[in-house]
């Protein structure tokens, strides 16, 4: 504690913001970076939820009313894009920028200046990829996985904008990771051993090594889209001697990983807040860590579960279905042990932990439905539907974004110095929860009757439940700017927040005030 | 901690592991081929026949030809016969008639595939139209021959194979030369 008296002694280190715009170009201060990727991560939100709004809005009748085919397709492809690389994973690296260095006492990430490059490559990417929606061919219409050859022979002529944006943000994701994983190996507060960390830190070194393996497979992936489209390469044409199904290859054994790479911060940050508003520890420390990482090996194993039509042999249908189930084993060892915490704790429901206990349940039942795709030969029936759609909303919407809310509420009051309005935060929690379940679940029941992803209209028969879920989502999406309400309310002002608002919280982070002054941790805390 | 290695070396670590999965990014490439060579999927089929020469005559395959044109491949792209027997060991011949019914001289590749792969791997073909491209000038028709050997050691339970063609159209990647010699 001796370090907080000496940290007074040296005022002139003790230094504030720079002031004005160069603050924020210029900052290498990872709160600032973090807050950077967070409105980073909301405005992607809002532009990929908007893409989704004109998705719901055509498919609220059957026919086609508002847009064309065409740009219905680059809508479904630019929502997929967006969400994935725009929201979700720069939401968790600033979740990470923000409480990692804040978590293991450290005064800083390991590589600022690198930390400054990796945010600002992603507005550069974003503004790469988004232009080409107002370009003569079109943005990118061949869906988010953008399998070759839609997305090489028959692409738009916007093909190669998407690509360098990928790299783009590919790089800068790879940066991130190694700032995450240099941070957490060589920044920790002495007497923090790893098996000291919390579990949000855990969770994102983990994820910055799956980062680091397979961002490099997709940036080589679209390197060779590259090559076949500009340099007479044929990696992906069967005519030149290639094959359109090895570009499903190379796709998903990033595309696998990557799944997790949004899903397992989430894990972290609800591992944080079912401890604290249950008033007790997290049940299983050790076991999560195991859980973890055994999820994050098995993510590479079983890419090829999402291409059980292509033809691939039988003795790899079952590998593949029998790796994805086994998958289910460390994350029920998760959502036991979440349960258990809660089990006969002094449990109440601020907002963070309404969005953490709904992660559980509703990441649960996308759990469930991903088991049902993973039997192949059920999966010939489900592939390419709705309830592959919904599947996959029901893990990245109440798991990742929910997290991501959960989060955010939780560590608001950290960052602002205020305490949000818990009436509006919890008003914004149901209306999320409803408006949410509204969208995806009827997709289950459409799916499941026949009902194929990426086409702007269906059969008469999939109306009503078509039409329940814009409802859904027109509710969802409007709940979301009432999101950026509170923010910005909590930001102006609110009860000023103590340094450890939440009394079952438990961490490094809530040691220093709030707001979290601009410097911490410049002499190390002890831990013990 | 200070205990752990230093910065420097540990970043230089972690780019090593983002090149090198870079590169195996592109391993994947001949890794794939391997493992169709493997599971016989992807049309890959079996080298050469070194099994026994002789016929046997106790039993017969039903081999079926399928050919398919690519998008926009406008040739006239066929088998001459839909199916034939073939004794295993023994030598067969199947003839693909094309044509190029355009105005314009075009070069074409043909992809094969086989059915049921796990047959692929005891299917040998010692002659294939699939292993040149073809030069058709305008209107030209050709024969085109595939030789192959059904091997003695085909498992018991495959008596049916489908052998599949696609023909894709490269004339923009390899451009024919115009000549006067065709009919």
């Amino acid at each position: 504690m001796s370090a907080v008296i000496d940290d007074h002694g040296h005022a002139d280190h003790a230094h504030g913001p720079a002031k004005g715009l160069m603050r924020w170009v210029l900052t290498t201060n990872h709160k600032d970076i973090g807050t950077l990727y967070l409105w980073f991560a909301f405005c992607m939100f809002l532009l990929g939820g908007s893409f989704a709004m004109v998705i719901r809005a055509e498919l609220f009748q059957p026919g086609l009313q508002i847009v064309e085919p065409a740009f219905f397709n680059q809508m479904t492809t630019m929502h997929g894009l967006v969400m994935v690389f725009g929201a979700v994973m720069p939401a968790f690296v600033g979740l990470a920028n923000w409480m990692i260095p804040l978590m293991i006492g450290a005064p800083d990430m390991a590589l600022p200046r690198m930390n400054n490059f990796s945010f600002w490559l992603l507005p550069a990417a974003f503004l790469l990829l988004v232009s080409t929606l107002f370009t003569a061919g079109g943005g990118p219409n061949f869906g988010w996985t953008f399998y070759a050859p839609l997305s090489t022979t028959y692409a738009p002529e916007s093909v190669t904008y998407f690509i360098f944006a990928i790299h783009l943000m590919g790089i800068s994701s790879i940066m991130g990771a190694i700032n995450v994983i240099a941070t957490i190996l060589n920044l920790r507060a002495p007497g923090m051993t790893l098996m000291k960390m919390p579990l949000f830190v855990w969770t994102w070194l983990i994820t910055a090594f799956l980062l680091i393996a397979v961002m490099p497979v997709l940036a080589g992936c679209v390197t060779m889209m590259l090559m076949d489209i500009h340099f007479g390469t044929s990696f992906f044409s069967a005519a030149g001697g290639g094959d359109p199904v090895l570009f499903q290859h190379v796709f998903w054994f990033f595309g696998h990983p990557e799944v997790y790479i949004m899903i397992l911060p989430a894990f972290g940050a609800v591992s944080q807040i079912i401890p604290t508003f249950s008033r007790k520890p997290l049940f299983g420390y050790t076991s999560m860590v195991y859980a973890t990482a055994s999820i994050a090996f098995l993510s590479f194993i079983v890419w090829a579960h999402h291409m059980f039509v292509v033809g691939i042999p039988l003795v790899g249908e079952l590998f593949f279905m029998y790796a994805t189930m086994l998958i289910a084993v460390p994350t029920g060892v998760k959502v036991f042990n979440w349960a258990s915490t809660m089990w006969q704790g002094s449990m109440t429901f601020e907002t963070p932990m309404l969005f953490a206990v709904a992660f559980v349940i509703l990441f649960s039942i996308g759990g469930f439905s991903g088991l049902m795709l993973a039997i192949a030969p059920a999966d010939f029936q489900y592939q390419d539907t709705y309830f592959v759609v919904a599947h996959f909303h029901y893990v990245l919407v109440p798991g990742a974004i929910f997290g991501i809310f959960a989060s955010a509420y939780y560590w608001l009051p950290k960052w602002t110095g205020h305490m949000y309005d818990e009436t509006l935060g919890k008003l914004h929690f149901w209306l999320s929860f409803v408006g949410m379940n509204l969208t995806f679940f009827p997709m289950h029941f459409v799916g499941l009757a026949g009902m194929p992803r990426r086409i702007p209209d269906y059969n008469l028969q999939f109306a009503d439940f078509n039409m329940v879920s814009s409802i859904g989502g027109f509710m969802f999406g409007a709940t979301q700017i009432f999101f950026l309400f509170i923010v910005i309310k909590t930001i102006r002002g609110g009860p000023p927040a103590p340094a450890k608002p939440w009394d079952g919280a438990e961490g490094l982070e809530w040691s220093v005030p709030s707001p979290a002054p601009y410097h911490t941790f410049t002499t190390p805390p002890e831990v013990k | 901690m200070a205990d752990s290695i230093s910065m420097k070396k540990l970043v230089t670590r972690l780019l090593g592991v983002v090149v090198a999965m870079f590169v195996f990014g592109f391993a994947l490439v001949p890794i794939y081929d391997v493992m169709c060579k493997a599971f016989g999927i992807n049309g890959k089929t079996a080298g050469q026949y070194e099994g026994e020469q002789t016929v046997d005559t106790s039993r017969q395959v039903r081999v079926q030809f399928l050919s398919t044109n690519n998008i926009d491949m406008p040739w006239d792209f066929y088998p001459k016969h839909d199916e034939l027997t073939a004794n295993p060991g023994a030598v067969n011949e199947m003839i693909f008639i094309a044509r190029n019914p355009t105005d314009k001289p075009m070069s074409a590749q043909a992809v094969p595939s086989i059915a049921p792969s796990t047959a692929a791997a005891y299917f040998h073909k010692t002659e294939c139209f699939c292993f040149t491209q073809q030069v058709l000038q305008p209107g030209q028709q050709i024969e085109m021959p595939v030789r192959f050997i059904v091997d003695r050691d085909m498992p018991k339970d495959v008596k049916h194979l489908t052998l599949s063609y696609t023909l894709f159209d490269i004339t923009a990647r390899h451009p024919p030369v115009a000549v006067n010699t065709g009919g």
